[in-house]
């Protein structure tokens, strides 16, 4: 095969071409601030707003309750920094509740929060990566403010049972966020029936351009800013408003809304034919995650003795892009935190592979991996000297 | 040197197509060195014989690892700096000749250079051990040196488990 095979969908997506085509006029021609009272700024103000509308309709929001961000990162920041801030400018101190499989943005404004004075509890998860809604009930004490659980696992792909969790924090009482990066727009959301207060979303996961997110804020929540300025996305965003990247965020979501379900079908099929195949023809291979509970598009196993990174460079070099949380391949030479929570050993961290499906994969491109990666496996462990298998 | 993404192309030529790779049977020395629990595991084998002017050399070398690109590479790339090697030399093998050859790593992977000389050294460390020779001073340095390192992270890797269980108890 020639062309090149993208299966790193979780990491980021291209845009689609019908997204481009409209932001393109909001580089130039449509370029004003959205804070100007001429007609420029009155264009991309609408534009803005328009945007607004449509991310909100996703998961039933009211366009007034979406405050766009540059970044997921930034949405979870300031969903936690920002609900903390309107408890400890009252010098109340208070705990806050995340699992153990968050996505590091979380993991470390948890951690900076701790070191402000706030207390954390970090939920564990079950061997699928399954964060147990009782435990949340548990965990929350009189102090806790909020509760934030990741709705699916970037890395191992597990959907939460966001519904009940958002159920325990509404009968007590506290704020629940959820960082949605991964499902908004692949799954659906309601946010009422679901009890979300807050929940973030990304617009380069789902075909949109990078430097676009949101944060769902619904009404009535307290919340701070972290961005103090001239006082855009109601206050708690300051910052000149990327309207080309926000139409384009916008018209990503008009599009996964319209093909959500086919497009699910689709995928599902294609990653279960994956999974079967891997785990079939590979010896000592295993699934991480959820079998059923699981995103559409993610497939993430552990081989024993084949390390990741050579893995993953292996299948770079025939032109497939593929992730892995082996601790040789991250900067902290640490395995992923979230392979190790849910049971995994540093050692079977370290053989794992992340495949995300997405828009454009085909089922053409899962054969080709099916039919190479058995024999990149087999490869690396000839010359490993362990056990040969 | 030009480089394809994090690595060299002589580091990528290496990882492709390993030179020296497998195990030699009847190996006059053994150096095990690494860990599977913190990543690369290295495995070096060596055959000793002699030249036409009666010196010990290192006839054979073959090596079985699991890790990295820059694992793969280094212990590739070490097989043929110190074939036909005399013994003596190779005492003195600087693991900077590893990282010159392959024309540089990234910093986090400089370890991987460390790990191909400690087998190297824990290879004829194994080999003198057999034949039941005196041990030169600094091979036995050196040993003791891997030794210590093996337990260290041994005792890292046990407190770290510990506090984690201790984590799970306390909730």
């Amino acid at each position: 095969m020639s062309k090149k095979i993208y299966l790193d969908y979780a990491a980021t997506t291209p845009v689609d071409p019908r997204v481009l085509k409209v932001m393109l006029p909001y580089f130039s021609e449509k370029f004003g601030n959205t804070m100007s009272l001429h007609s420029f700024g009155q264009e991309a103000k609408q534009a803005l707003e328009e945007s607004r509308e449509v991310v909100a309709d996703l998961i039933k929001a009211k366009p007034n309750e979406i405050i766009f961000t540059g970044s997921a990162t930034e949405s979870n920041n300031l969903a936690l920094k920002g609900v903390a801030s309107t408890r400890r400018s009252l010098s109340e101190g208070g705990h806050i509740i995340i699992s153990q499989i968050e996505h590091p943005c979380i993991m470390e404004s948890a951690k900076w929060l701790e070191s402000q004075g706030f207390e954390v509890t970090r939920l564990k998860v079950d061997k699928y990566g399954l964060v147990d809604p009782d435990d949340v009930g548990k965990a929350i004490r009189k102090d806790t403010i909020l509760v934030s659980i990741i709705h699916a696992s970037n890395e191992i792909g597990t959907i939460q049972p966001i519904s009940e969790i958002g159920k325990i924090c509404k009968e007590k009482g506290v704020y629940f966020h959820t960082d949605a990066a991964q499902s908004f727009g692949k799954i659906p959301i309601d946010v009422n029936k679901m009890n979300i207060d807050l929940l973030t979303a990304s617009s380069h996961k789902m075909y949109g351009p990078k430097g676009a997110a949101s944060l769902f804020v619904g009404e009535g929540t307290k919340i701070e800013p972290i961005l103090h300025g001239g006082g855009h996305e109601s206050g708690l965003r300051s910052s000149t408003v990327n309207v080309a990247a926000i139409v384009g965020f916008a018209e990503a979501v008009k599009i996964c809304k319209k093909e959500m379900k086919k497009e699910n079908l689709r995928e599902i099929k294609l990653r279960d034919k994956l999974i079967k195949g891997v785990l079939e023809k590979i010896p000592n291979s295993y699934l991480n995650g959820h079998p059923q509970k699981r995103l559409p598009n993610n497939a993430n196993f552990w081989f024993e003795f084949v390390e990741g990174e050579s893995m993953v460079i292996q299948l770079d070099l025939l032109g497939i892009a593929a992730s892995t949380g082996s601790a040789c391949s991250s900067v902290k030479l640490e395995p992923s935190h979230v392979l190790l929570a849910i049971g995994l050993k540093p050692y079977q961290a370290h053989g794992s592979l992340r495949l995300s499906l997405g828009r454009w994969t085909t089922e053409k491109e899962i054969d080709y991996v099916l039919e190479v990666l058995p024999k990149i496996i087999k490869k690396l462990r000839k010359i490993s000297p362990f056990k040969k298998i | 040197m030009t480089k394809i993404g994090l690595y060299t192309e002589k580091v990528m030529e290496h990882f492709k197509n390993p030179h020296n790779m497998g195990r030699i049977k009847n190996a006059d020395g053994i150096g095990k060195v690494g860990n599977i629990i913190c990543g690369d595991v290295m495995w070096l084998y060596i055959k000793v014989g002699k030249d036409k002017r009666g010196r010990e050399i290192i006839k054979d070398v073959k090596f079985e690892t699991y890790g990295c690109v820059a694992a793969l590479a280094t212990s590739s790339v070490i097989t043929d700096l110190v074939k036909e090697k005399p013994l003596e030399e190779a005492l003195d093998f600087d693991r900077q000749e590893i990282v010159k050859e392959l024309g540089g790593l990234p910093p986090v992977k400089i370890h991987c250079s460390v790990l191909a000389a400690d087998a190297l050294y824990e290879a004829i460390y194994d080999y003198f051990k057999k034949q039941k020779r005196e041990i030169p001073e600094k091979l036995l340095k050196a040993h003791q040196r891997i030794e210590k390192d093996k337990k260290e992270i041994e005792k890292r890797y046990k407190e770290w488990i510990k506090i984690e269980e201790e984590m799970y108890k306390k909730r």
